[in-house]
């Protein structure tokens, strides 16, 4: 039940790998406190191995627990055509739109 | 300076209903006076950060004609109402609390509000928050913190902090907060009002901010426990724009709250009186554990054994479930951009910009837990010993009807008193992460004041979708309360 993998401790390269995979770019003083920060915040769930879960389903909605998310009328609904959200209110608040599209800088980087 | 606001709210629901209802009051007027009184005492604790005036003052000629026209009026008929900024209402600044969303005017409306407005309640305004409803003291809301009304020196908890501080200074007579780790019952405790932790799926979320979408909740804020369950059965229901809102039907709540406490078996959990709990904070939740049992209830010890790895198994579920909810913020279709020459860099610059150092923090941890060669480690085990949680309320309720606990560890503590160590933050949430993570519902009730005067609040328990007793014995707790 031990994970070793747990206490291992996140590295500069780490924290620069996951800003990178969540589009946060980071200032120095930033990432020196993020590293201590998430270094003591997973010590601290590294509790967690303390409890064997090897025979434990995982759970990761509410309903899983309770059996009765099985219900299809609880989250289908009839493909019917409705009234959707006006595209000029939409729009609106878009940092930059021509009224039709949302605007955005150059996608291919070369 | 003065060092409260003292709580003038001399209405509740049935009594502006019924003047307005007999001619004595209009609900125009009490909009006005309202506003007026958010004017005044709103600066002093920043719990509204916009207005809609407008829409407010139509909605109240709308019920005025009703009266007027001697129709029987709806339940919440020119009830001022506070709406929590995580909740969008149609063309009204919607900011999260954060920088990302400054300027965001959504196209449409959050069920609940719409719920809560077709009930008859006027919409006042958008209420303060922690920046995507990231925090227990609401310091980190990119528009300042709110003061707690009963010390100004003091957090008034958080997320929910706007909506907690706005019904406690009398600036609404009920609000919509949302909890997540305990983001409505927190804050309620801290501020001396009633805070309603709804099951899991009994109210829609079509319209929230999403932050931890296994976790969030809408619920209501209230001077009383009847208010706040007349808010709860407006909102209650299934939705068709939400998958996850539940097809259970709503009960009667106010005809929960006349039945006695008398026969209901109320759990007492070991593990939530533990070290770290406040002396003052015990002493009043045992006093009211005391006067449950004198009034009729059978109190019972009971064990939640897992009880204390819940906050590291809610920080990895609710961060990792974060870290692709907050994705959406891009700088592409609302809120803030950074300029930049390529797209990429714009996501980035926009994303570093406009998130604060706490929503930054959780997103990066978030980011981790889920990330290749961590994800069993860290996610898949947090949910195992979130199905250990669940479980354990699952057996305790086929023994009790109810549980009782502190809502905090502590009465609200000074601004700032925190803000450095976020596992020390996090830890605020130690009573209440449990409900969140098993789906459970709850409800936090005044039941006592610190020696400084502070509120301090317990927490009642009850199984999915057993709100009425909730409401039950929190209704209890508050008759019971010395005057």
């Amino acid at each position: 039940m031990s994970e070793t993998i747990l206490i291992e401790r996140v590295t500069l390269a780490d924290l620069r790998r996951v800003a990178e995979l969540a589009s946060l770019e980071l200032s120095l003083g930033e990432e020196q406190s993020l590293l201590r920060d998430l270094n003591s915040i997973l010590d601290y769930v590294a509790e967690l191995n303390e409890i064997d879960t090897s025979t434990v389903a995982a759970m990761a909605q509410v309903g899983e627990a309770l059996g009765n998310d099985s219900d299809p009328r609880a989250w289908l609904r009839s493909d019917v055509v409705a009234p959707s959200l006006d595209r000029e209110r939409v729009m609106a608040s878009a940092p930059d739109s021509d009224g039709t599209f949302f605007k955005v800088p150059k996608v291919i980087e070369r | 300076m003065p060092t409260e606001i003292a709580a003038v709210n001399p209405y509740t629901i049935e009594t502006i209903r019924s003047a307005i209802e007999s001619g004595t009051n209009h609900a125009v007027d009490i909009a006005e006076e309202f506003f007026a009184r958010i004017e005044a005492e709103n600066p002093a604790i920043n719990a509204y950060l916009s207005l809609g005036r407008e829409r407010a003052i139509l909605k109240a000629q709308s019920v005025d004609s009703l009266a007027s026209g001697g129709s029987t009026l709806p339940p919440l008929a020119g009830v001022p109402v506070g709406i929590k900024d995580v909740l969008v209402m149609q063309g009204a600044p919607s900011t999260a609390g954060s920088r990302i969303l400054q300027g965001y005017l959504p196209a449409y409306d959050a069920t609940v509000v719409r719920r809560l407005e077709a009930a008859g309640a006027l919409l006042l305004g958008k209420l303060n928050c922690d920046e995507f409803a990231m925090g227990s003291s609401n310091e980190n809301s990119a528009y300042g913190p709110v003061r707690n009304p009963r010390a100004l020196d003091r957090v008034p908890g958080g997320s929910s902090g706007g909506s907690a501080a706005a019904v406690a200074a009398g600036l609404a007579v009920a609000t919509l907060g949302t909890d997540t780790g305990g983001s409505i019952r927190q804050p309620a405790s801290f501020c001396g009002v009633v805070g309603v932790l709804p099951t899991y799926g009994r109210v829609s979320r079509y319209g929230l901010i999403a932050f931890a979408s296994s976790l969030d909740r809408v619920g209501p804020f209230a001077s009383t426990v009847r208010d706040a369950a007349t808010v709860l059965g407006v909102i209650a229901g299934h939705d068709p724009l939400d998958a996850t809102s539940s097809l259970e039907p709503v009960p009667d709540y106010l005809a929960e709250l006349e039945k006695p406490v008398a026969g209901l078996k109320i759990g007492v959990p070991a593990e939530y009186f533990a070290e770290g709990l406040d002396p003052q904070v015990l002493a009043a939740v045992e006093d009211t554990i005391a006067r449950l049992k004198a009034a009729g209830a059978e109190i019972r010890p009971i064990s939640l054994p897992h009880t204390r790895y819940a906050v590291p198994t809610y920080y990895v579920i609710a961060t990792a479930e974060a870290s692709a909810n907050l994705a959406r913020f891009d700088g592409v279709r609302y809120g803030y951009r950074a300029d930049s020459t390529t797209l990429s860099a714009m996501y980035r610059k926009s994303r570093e910009g406009g998130f604060g150092a706490e929503v930054k923090r959780r997103i990066v941890l978030g980011t981790y837990v889920l990330s290749e060669g961590y994800y069993d480690a860290y996610y898949k085990k947090a949910q195992q010993v979130r199905t250990l949680i669940t479980q354990d309320f699952l057996t305790a309720f086929d023994e009790v009807d109810a549980i009782i606990t502190p809502v905090a560890p502590t009465p609200a503590f000074k601004l700032g008193e925190k803000a450095d160590d976020p596992i020390a933050m996090y830890l605020a949430d130690i009573y209440t992460v449990t409900a969140s993570l098993a789906g459970i519902c709850g409800i936090s009730v005044p039941c006592g004041v610190s020696r400084e005067g502070l509120p301090i609040g317990a927490q009642i328990l009850g199984k999915h979708f057993g709100e009425g007793t909730v409401f039950r014995v929190a209704s209890a707790v508050e008759r019971l309360l010395p005057a």
